[in-house]
């Protein structure tokens, strides 16, 4: 009986969240059912919702050439290992320069401390969508354009990274130092064999969330790479759509976008715990 | 922010520094002062000449009508986007929060279109409602309603509206959802003994209670709807029909990438460094003073 009630009172709450549920699945379904179709029944908007038989072929064809009826894009294969590269190297890097930053300015002691720590502080400030055009004068300066140099260096200098681990460093006890000290440890050693592993969740939540970033970047890989060959997966999709007309190869560029969402989403849901400590962290 | 125990090394703090500095120089400071002094000079057609003009492109800048309409379309924009993507966070977060069966799950069918980029979130949107292949935007028609997105300027505008908060949602909820889970049961328990109702808790005691988050997320989603927005319409309308879904940030792409003015593209530039100044501002402050609670 009371197990009866308590279903009762539960199901307006299952409604809701149902609903949302189905509200974010939604899209993404239409987009599976429609890179199931041939050009034909998509165009002449007799899709409906169910699966159609062309699914294979359609992700056989976007994978190896990416080019279908009026569209002339990239192979998947090959955005997706570019946005693979970019998105590991600004994360590793990101983590790299900010976790030694970072250690250099709580365990050291020494001149202009305070000034270089707020100079990467501010740079908070200074989002790339606002200093869009100078910035990219600067890496075409440096002959960086149409390179993962470029795509990815300007990107990975990171003051939210640089205050996580200052924050993380600043609680760690002064008695694991001077142990280390006693010990005979110089700072090197004590940050690899003492520091670095006691960082290794925020590290981990750190990472998902940088990656995330760094695979769904559009403006800047939309300046840098003007050749296809440096096409991120994300910016793909947009050139094949172009103007949305009704006859380009829909089939095609929902396959591609299937496969530009699979391994953010994979990331999010497998790393869910670190995910979630990761983005409430990164934005405090 | 000092600890006791330190390294004495004169040169290896440097050393570590380096990287990092070196890449904020070259990629933020030098830039950043390049908008700046671009902002304040005007050059000939073919750069041999430049003179300094002080504040002339921003003069030029806001009194030109379409800057006035982009800063309108913003507006309407980021409101539509922060009220939309926060309210439908927010119902979700409480519902979650209820003790009921199957929350963890719900919790993981809730938080992964976090991970979808904005611009792959507007190609699944354009999808569903195109006017001749999208499943909505057909039935639409066949409800007699003219849904016609690249023409009329207000259903372009529900469209970008729609795909950016959509993408959004998933972020407010798992905000919403840990602030929830902060509030201390007993506070509840105790309205609950004297008598309220679950409407009256939730505005006399959750909400108050909530809203160092709801700052926070305001915040966040306006900076969101000012920035990180230029994927969606840059792949759904570029701007379009006419300028109707032209927000600052497309503008400063259109007239600095497009139309190359760089004064003007660097005035505005400049203008949106404040905007963002003024906003982290603000968002420092709110962390203080939660800090000192």
């Amino acid at each position: 009986m009371t197990a009866v009630r308590r279903r009762l009172r539960e199901w307006p709450a299952h409604l809701i969240l149902l609903v949302g549920v189905a509200l974010f699945a939604f899209p993404v379904y239409v987009a599976v059912i429609g890179s199931t179709h041939d050009l034909a029944t998509v165009a002449s908007g007799r899709m409906g919702l169910t699966p159609g038989p062309y699914g294979l072929k359609n992700y056989v064809q976007a994978w190896s050439t990416g080019t279908g009826e009026r569209i002339r894009g990239a192979p998947v294969r090959q955005m997706v290992r570019n946005s693979a590269i970019m998105a590991v190297t600004i994360s590793t890097g990101k983590i790299a320069i900010s976790i030694i930053s970072a250690f250099a300015v709580v365990f050291f002691n020494f001149p202009g401390r305070m000034f270089f720590f707020w100079m990467i502080f501010v740079t908070l400030m200074l989002p790339v969508e606002v200093r869009i055009i100078p910035t990219y004068k600067v890496v075409s300066d440096l002959g960086m354009i149409n390179t993962f140099a470029g795509l990815t260096i300007p990107l990975i200098a990171s003051a939210t990274a640089t205050l996580i681990f200052r924050q993380f460093f600043l609680q760690v006890p002064d008695e694991l130092v001077d142990a280390a000290k006693v010990d005979g440890a110089g700072p090197m050693r004590f940050f690899w064999s003492v520091l670095l592993p006691l960082s290794s969740t925020t590290v981990a939540a750190l990472f998902v969330i940088l990656f995330l970033y760094g695979w769904n970047q559009y403006l800047w890989p939309l300046l840098i790479t003007t050749s296809q060959s440096m096409e991120t997966v994300v910016i793909g999709i947009t050139k094949m759509i172009g103007t949305g007309e009704a006859l380009v190869d829909w089939p095609i560029i929902m396959a591609t976008a299937v496969m530009a969402m699979l391994p953010p989403i994979t990331v999010v849901v497998l790393m869910q715990r670190w995910f979630v400590k990761g983005l409430t962290e990164t934005e405090k | 922010m000092t600890r006791r125990a330190i390294f004495p090394n004169r040169v290896l703090p440097y050393v570590l520094l380096a990287p990092q500095l070196i890449i904020t120089i070259v990629f933020f400071f030098w830039p950043a002062g390049q908008a700046v002094y671009t902002s304040l000079i005007r050059q000939d057609p073919f750069g041999l000449r430049t003179t300094f003009v002080w504040f002339e492109n921003f003069v030029t800048v806001l009194t030109d009508p379409f800057y006035v309409q982009a800063l309108q379309v913003t507006f309407v924009f980021s409101v539509s986007v922060v009220v939309v993507a926060m309210g439908t966070g927010l119902v979700l977060a409480v519902t979650a929060d209820k003790p009921i069966r199957g929350a963890g799950i719900y919790k993981t069918l809730l938080i992964w279109p976090y991970a979808i980029a904005p611009a792959v979130s507007a190609a699944l949107w354009l999808f569903i409602f195109h006017p001749v292949i999208g499943v909505v935007g057909r039935a639409l028609i066949q409800q007699g309603i003219r849904w016609e997105y690249t023409l009329n300027s207000a259903h372009a505008m529900i469209l970008v509206v729609l795909a950016a908060s959509w993408n959004r949602v998933a972020y407010n909820f798992i905000f919403f959802l840990a602030g929830l889970q902060s509030i201390p049961r007993s506070v509840i328990e105790a309205a609950a003994v004297d008598g309220a109702g679950s409407r009256q808790r939730f505005w006399r005691i959750v909400f108050p209670l909530l809203s160092p988050t709801t700052f926070f997320l305001l915040v966040v989603n306006v900076i969101f709807a000012f920035f990180d927005t230029f994927g969606v319409i840059h792949a759904l309308t570029r701007g379009g029909p006419g300028k109707a879904t032209e927000t600052l940030i497309y503008k400063v792409y259109v007239d600095g990438v497009i139309n190359l003015d760089l004064g003007g593209s660097s005035a505005q530039s400049v203008i949106l460094l404040l905007v963002v100044i003024a906003l982290t501002a603000v968002q420092f402050r709110y962390i203080e003073r939660r800090v000192h609670y």
